[in-house]
This record gives C-alpha cells, sequence and structure tokens, in this order.
C-alpha cells in the first residue's frame, strides 16, 4: 500500500518538475556544452545561416500580345559557402492559364508547377523563365499572378553539425588576444568592483540601522541604482562624465577643482602626481569601477542590513555597560556578527562582477583599456564575426567560473561544518 | 572637557557643515547662479567659530535663538560679506544652518568631557554626512535624467551647467522631447512590446515555477538533493556564456526577433530563482493543512489550486515583482536577439537610438525616464515583497 504511494508521490513530482527542469536545461544548460562544441570549429557570424533557395518573381507581358506573358524567376543561394541539394520548385497558376514551352526540368499538374532543379552550388544564381499562355482568350490578370509566391525547398549541410573539429580558437585565445590583458582587466574590475561595493554596503547599512528622520525613504532610495534599468542609468552617466557637455566636468571646472576636463570614460592613463611621484591610474576602468560600486553596493546594503537587525540589542548593551566606544562596538560586535553574510556577499559578488557584461559595454564597449572578457565574448562573436572563437572565450569564462564555485562550496561547506 | 574630544568636534562639524553648504551651492550653480568658488577656508572657519561659540553659549540661551543667532550671522557673512547673493540662495543657507545649529545643540562641555566623546563625535557626524552624501550622490543622476528629458539641444550646449526649467513655456514644448519619442521614435509601441514580454515571463514562469517549486517542498524523489544545489549552480551561470549557442540556434530556428523567442529565455534565466524562493515559502505551510485536503480525495492539482496558493499569495507577488523587474530592465538578450526595430523593448530602444551619435541627448533621457519611472514606481510601492525577493535571489546579478 505505502509502496504504490510512495510511487505515486514520485510520479507525481516527476510530472510538476520536469516542465521547468526541460525548460532550464535546453534555454541554459544545454548552450554551455553547445559553447564546448562550437569552440572547437571555425564558424562566423554568417555561417550559420542555413542555406536558402531564393526566388524572386518578375511578371512581365508581351508586347502586342495580351493572351501571353513572361515570368522571371530570380533563382539563387543564398549561402555564400554551402551547397543546396536536390532543390525542388512549386508555384501556382490560375486556373485558365496554361504554360507553354516549359523547361524539361518542370512539370505541370493540376495548375501548379512542380520544377526540380537539382544541386546549386554556393552563391549559384539563375535567371528562370516560364512563358504563359492564356486558355480562354481573356487577358492574364498580371496582378493576381504577382500576388502568388513560389515555394523553394532543399537540402543543407549545417556547418554547425558537421565534425571538423580545430584547435585553431584556443591557440588564438591564449596567444594572439592579448589574453593576460584582458584577464588582469577582468580581475581589477572585479576585485576592486566587489570589495568596494561590500564597503558601501557595510557603511550604508550600519547608517540605515540607526534611527533618524526619513530612514525608510532613504532605504528606498539606497536601492534606486540597483533596481533602475541599466540602460537608462548608463546613458545618463555618459551624459553626466561627458567630457564637454557633462555635468561633472563642468561643475568641477566651475569651481576650479580641475582646469581641464577629463575624459572620464575615454581615458585610459591618467598620470597623477603623489608626493612626488608619477602615479599612473587607469581612468576609464576606474570609471566604470565606480559605477559597478554605485549600482550594485545596495545589494551589500540588503544583506547586511538584514543581518545588522538581527544582533540582539542585549550585546550592545552590555558592551556600553563595560565601557565599549562606538568604534569597540563596531569591531568587536558588529563585524563578527556580519563576516558570514560578507563571505558570501563576496563570493556572489565576484562572480556576478566576472560575468558583468551590459555596464561596460553601455558605458565604454570596451574601449580605452576596459575590456574584459565578457567583452571580448560579444566583439569576438558579433563584432568580429567568429563564432568560434566567442564560443572559446566563454569556455574560459566557464572554466574559470567552475573554479569559483568549487571554492566556494568548499568555504561554505566548511563553514556549515563549524556551526 | 578633553583636548582631544574638543578638536574632533570642531574639525568634524565644520566640515559636515562646509560639506552641506557645497551641496547647496552646487544645486544653486546647476539653477544658473553664478558660483566659482567653494571658499573653503571661509566655511571651515566661520563653522569652527559657531562650533565653538555653541560650547560657549552652552544652554545658556534657549536653543532656538541661539541657532537662531548662528544661521543670521553665517548667512550674513556668507551671502552678503563674501560675496552678495540672491534672496532664495540665502534662504537655503539659513535653512542648513538652522538644521546644523540644532544637530550640535547637543554637544556642550559637560558632553565633551564624558568617557568616548571624541569617538561619538566622528560617529554622528559621519552619520550625518553619510546620510546627506549618499541620498546626494545616488539621486542626483535620477534627478539629471529628469531634467535634461525637458532640456532643448541649443540650451544644453549653452551653458551645461543650467538645470532650470522654464515652467512658462507652452506644454508641448516643455514635453516636446517626450512628444518625439512618442510619434517620431515609436515609444508607444516598445512600451507595449516591453510590457507583454515582461508580464508574459511572470505569468509563465508562475506557471512553470508554482508546481516545480510545491514539488522540490513537498514531494519525495529521487534526485532531490541534486535538483536542489544544481538550482543554486544554475542561477550562479552568467547569461554572457549562454548568448552565442543560444543566438544561433534561434537564428536558426527563426525565433530571433520574435518577441515569444525573448519570452522563453527570461522565463528559462527567472527560473530557478522563482522555484528557489517559492519552495522556501511552501515549507513554511504546515502540512496538516495538504493532509486533510488528501483525505478529501484532492489530487495535486487541486492541493496546489486550492490549499498552496491562497496560502502564497504574499510570496508568490513577490517572485511576481521580481521577475517582473528582472524582465522589463533585460537588456543583454534583447540587444542579441532583436534587430528589427519593429519587434524592440524599451532598453533596445534606447540603446538603438543612442548608436546614432546625431540623437538628441535629450530624446535619450526622455526614453531613459520612460524605461525607468515603472520601475521605481513599482519598487516604491511594493518595496516589502520586493525587498525578500532580493534578498532571497540577490540573482539579477
Amino acid at each position: 500500500m505505502s509502496d504504490t504511494l510512495s510511487k505515486i508521490e514520485k510520479r507525481t513530482a516527476y510530472i510538476l518538475i520536469l516542465p521547468a527542469v526541460f525548460l532550464v536545461f535546453s534555454i541554459i544548460l544545454f548552450p554551455i556544452f553547445a559553447n564546448v562544441w562550437i569552440s572547437f570549429k571555425e564558424v562566423g557570424l554568417k555561417d550559420i545561416r542555413i542555406p536558402e533557395p531564393r526566388a524572386k518573381k518578375i511578371v512581365k507581358s508581351i508586347k502586342d500580345n495580351l493572351d501571353q506573358l513572361k515570368i522571371i524567376y530570380k533563382l539563387r543561394n543564398s549561402s555564400l559557402i554551402l551547397e543546396i541539394r536536390d532543390v525542388k520548385f512549386q508555384d501556382k497558376l490560375p486556373k485558365n492559364i496554361k504554360p507553354i514551352n516549359l523547361d524539361e526540368r518542370c512539370r505541370v499538374k493540376s495548375n501548379k508547377i512542380y520544377c526540380e532543379f537539382g544541386n546549386w552550388e554556393a552563391k549559384y544564381r539563375e535567371n528562370f523563365q516560364i512563358l504563359l499562355q492564356s486558355s480562354d482568350d481573356k487577358p492574364i490578370n498580371k496582378e493576381k499572378l504577382k500576388t502568388i509566391k513560389p515555394k523553394l525547398t532543399g537540402k543543407s549541410d549545417n556547418i554547425l553539425l558537421n565534425t571538423n573539429f580545430t584547435l585553431k580558437n584556443f591557440k588564438k585565445v591564449f596567444f594572439q588576444n592579448e589574453f593576460f590583458d584582458l584577464l588582469t582587466t577582468t580581475f581589477y574590475y572585479t576585485f576592486f568592483g566587489t570589495i568596494g561595493s561590500i564597503i558601501f554596503g557595510i557603511l550604508t547599512a550600519q547608517l540605515v540601522n540607526q534611527k533618524f528622520f526619513g530612514r525608510t525613504f532613504m532605504r528606498s532610495v539606497l536601492l534606486f541604482p540597483y533596481v533602475g534599468p541599466v540602460v537608462a542609468l548608463a546613458y545618463t552617466w555618459e551624459l553626466l562624465l561627458d567630457p564637454y557637455s557633462g555635468t561633472l566636468n563642468n561643475l568641477l571646472m566651475n569651481f576650479q577643482v580641475i582646469q581641464e576636463p577629463l575624459n572620464l570614460l575615454g581615458q585610459k592613463y591618467l598620470t597623477i602626481n603623489f608626493f612626488g611621484f608619477d602615479i599612473k591610474l587607469r581612468l576609464a576602468l576606474t570609471t566604470v569601477i565606480i559605477f559597478e560600486i554605485w549600482r550594485y553596493f545596495p545589494l551589500a546594503f540588503l544583506f547586511i542590513l538584514a543581518r545588522l537587525q538581527a544582533v540582539p540589542k542585549e550585546l550592545y548593551e552590555a558592551a556600553e555597560v563595560d565601557g565599549a566606544g562606538p568604534l569597540q562596538k563596531f569591531i568587536n560586535i558588529t563585524l563578527p556578527q556580519i563576516t558570514a553574510v560578507i563571505s558570501i556577499l563576496f563570493m556572489i559578488r565576484f562572480i556576478w562582477n566576472f560575468n558583468k557584461f551590459e555596464d561596460i559595454f553601455l558605458l565604454t564597449g570596451g574601449a580605452s583599456g576596459t575590456r574584459t572578457l565578457p567583452i571580448n565574448v560579444y566583439e569576438q562573436g558579433f563584432t568580429i564575426s567568429d563564432i568560434g572563437m566567442g564560443s572559446a572565450v566563454s569556455i574560459v569564462i566557464v572554466a574559470l567560473l567552475l573554479i569559483f564555485m568549487f571554492v566556494y562550496f568548499k568555504l561554505i561547506g566548511k563553514r556549515a561544518d563549524e556551526n | 572637557m578633553k583636548t582631544k574630544s574638543l578638536i574632533y568636534y570642531l574639525l568634524i562639524s565644520s566640515i559636515f557643515l562646509f560639506s552641506l553648504v557645497s551641496i547647496w551651492k552646487i544645486l544653486v550653480t546647476l539653477q544658473g547662479v553664478e558660483l566659482k568658488n567653494f571658499n573653503f577656508a571661509i566655511i571651515i572657519t566661520l563653522g569652527i567659530a559657531i562650533s565653538l561659540l555653541n560650547l560657549i553659549i552652552g544652554e545658556k540661551l534657549n536653543y532656538l535663538i541661539k541657532s537662531s543667532l548662528f544661521a543670521l550671522i553665517f548667512t550674513f557673512v556668507d551671502g552678503y560679506i563674501v560675496q552678495v547673493m540672491p534672496i532664495w540662495y540665502n534662504i537655503g543657507i539659513f535653512a542648513i544652518l538652522i538644521f546644523f545649529s540644532l544637530k550640535i545643540n547637543k554637544y556642550n562641555q559637560k558632553y565633551l568631557a564624558s568617557e568616548h566623546s571624541s569617538q561619538i563625535v566622528v560617529f554622528d557626524f559621519l552619520t550625518l554626512f553619510g546620510i546627506v552624501l549618499f541620498s546626494f550622490v545616488i539621486l542626483f543622476p535620477f534627478y539629471m535624467m529628469l531634467i535634461t528629458s525637458f532640456k532643448t539641444q541649443a540650451a544644453l550646449l549653452i551653458n551645461p551647467l543650467d538645470f532650470s526649467i522654464n515652467f512658462n513655456q507652452d506644454f508641448k514644448e516643455l514635453f516636446k522631447s517626450y512628444f518625439v519619442i512618442f510619434d517620431t521614435y515609436n515609444f508607444g509601441r516598445y512600451i507595449l512590446i516591453s510590457t507583454f514580454v515582461s508580464v508574459g515571463t511572470v505569468i509563465v514562469t508562475l506557471i512553470f515555477a508554482i508546481p516545480a517549486a510545491y514539488a522540490v517542498a513537498r514531494l519525495n524523489f529521487f534526485g532531490k538533493n541534486f535538483l536542489s544545489t544544481s538550482i543554486l549552480i544554475i542561477y550562479m551561470f552568467p547569461a554572457i556564456v549562454l548568448v552565442i549557442p543560444l543566438y544561433t540556434v534561434f537564428s536558426q530556428l527563426g525565433l530571433r526577433n520574435s518577441v515569444g523567442g525573448l519570452l522563453i529565455v527570461y522565463t528559462a534565466t527567472t527560473l530557478p530563482v522563482a522555484i528557489y524562493m517559492l519552495q522556501g515559502y511552501f515549507r513554511s505551510i504546515p502540512k496538516e493543512l495538504e493532509e486533510a485536503a488528501i483525505m478529501d480525495k484532492l489530487n495535486w492539482f487541486g492541493i496546489i489550486i486550492k490549499i498552496i496558493l491562497p496560502l502564497s499569495i504574499p510570496a508568490i507577488s513577490s517572485v511576481a515583482l521580481y521577475v517582473f523587474m528582472i524582465a522589463w530592465n533585460e537588456f543583454l538578450f534583447s540587444l542579441m536577439f532583436l534587430d528589427n526595430p519593429n519587434s524592440f523593448t524599451l532598453s533596445r530602444a534606447i540603446q538603438y537610438l543612442s548608436g546614432d551619435a546625431e540623437t538628441p541627448r535629450q530624446y535619450l533621457m526622455a526614453g531613459s525616464v520612460v524605461v525607468t519611472i515603472p520601475v521605481l514606481l513599482i519598487f516604491v510601492y511594493f518595496e516589502k515583497y520586493l525587498v525578500s525577493g532580493l534578498t532571497a535571489g540577490s540573482v539579477k546579478g
């Protein structure tokens, strides 16, 4: 009895879960594996279009003969690379019309023309003509003829499905692509963005954890950058930071903080004289990191605030009795209470910042020393139109990601063991 | 009174005052008033003087009289002696000084003599400073976005610092950028598409997620633990590594440039977190209710519809709002999949607009306002629900 019950339970569970699992599998897991496949192939953006046989229909009248018409089909293979096999053609004719002197590749059957064109090599073109004769002396309706579209079918190889593999892409990724540069930029962006957002998260959480007028309003406002659409925010910042018409530069120049406008998003290095030392600052990268901190510190803020609000008040009261000042309270009570949440945040944000694409893409497009690995995926795949290379860079990202996750779950597991 | 506390108090309070006054000066400059200097030395000196006077006077004067006195002195020096400023600037300065004086009122000689007083002073002012500074830094870009959308190209070029809006002009003139993006750039259509995609994503996600979450929360089956961990791992995976294979497959299947294709992808990417959030909530519902239902011969469909759903309205709302927000804000996939202006979402349309260097910036900002306002309104109104979504998921990236 209970055996059948648990069987029913299992079956129900699978029915309930399967649709979701199927969808997630096909849209998330399948592409990750597909990346591996594509990364070992030489595929360009234009190769992924399946070759299609196409026909453009032109209807022409014949001088002094209203009973006859000529149709010209401009036939072509849409692909510049692949051939199409067994091209079949089909077009409909109005009832009172018969073709004359029909091409030997074609035949007529109940008002339809069927043709078999055989194989078309890449770039194939042909002007194919049919002469039509009205069978009942009425003039042929040209407009009606134009509206009927021919149908073409054919078989072709899919470049993605053949088994020609190459290591070229990975060689290019590691040796030609200034890979080291990409990696360091990505790490700078990820690391400082993560640390910055956590620091600001701690500060703001500490702030909002106190009582003051307008506190709930403040809490909403602090989350605005995180919930706002990235496109709107990135373009607003771009306008704000513009060297000529931007508000920030004009304000700084107005108050004589700087003499020359700074191209915050378009300049790779800024040399700062610091006590006699020239320091080369990666200007655009720093700006992008600041935007990232601005946009993502609210997440850290939320997590840390939730944790702070769960800290028992007695701890602080007891510390006060013992004569601890605000600084001691922060270091000895608050910090230990939030280290766990900070380490989780660090890992989550690290992984997410590592993969961040939109923010940099919208602000700089990856120029001026802000090219990270995700930006490179897009550039390889869609700017240079090399799908294989784009996939290879994706694979590198996935590999690094798996390492991070391994470390993360190891650490989480360790923490769970300790508690 | 300790010297260290005194020095901390004087310095920190005057720096705080300086930053308040400076922010006010920035805002005033943006209204077209010519101001070239923050007058750091003068403001700091005045601030130290006022803070010192506050200690000396202590409670000999009523705090309201004391505050008004400080405010008057400061406003007079700053607004008439250092530079002559319009009256409304001075009113602002006066208000800031009243606020400041009330804040420093609690510090007296006895207070500064107490233990940890130097630390407390620093913490107090850092808090105030933080509130003001963070509000300013966060709200300023939003403020700029809104103002720019009401300006004209010429006005923006002549004086980029002029944020003042002329309300005397014709309604049509004032909202010109908005009329243009709706009439010329078809934003009405994009709003519809964005709404359709986002609402569609919410509905489809819930249809898939609710049964799955119920199974994970309540039923025993082989591979359950594996599935739970997989959910966690899957939502760590970034969109950028999915883009190329999805692009190729969608191209070949003819799903690019279709709203349906976008809907599938959005649903799949939000499903893991939706399941994760819902199953957590379903677990908290007492099992006895379902056992009674099984007695009444309800099947799982009946249980979900009649028992689980009515009890989970808060959790379902927060998932729905959260998913709506992700879909509405999503950019990467809409960039990849849509290149026909007939099927653009709002985000993609704005990005497309900006691609043309000739597009006036105020149109771009008007578009940005249009895409931002719905999310911010939803967020402010339903904050309670959304915050729980944000903390549970944190998957937006």
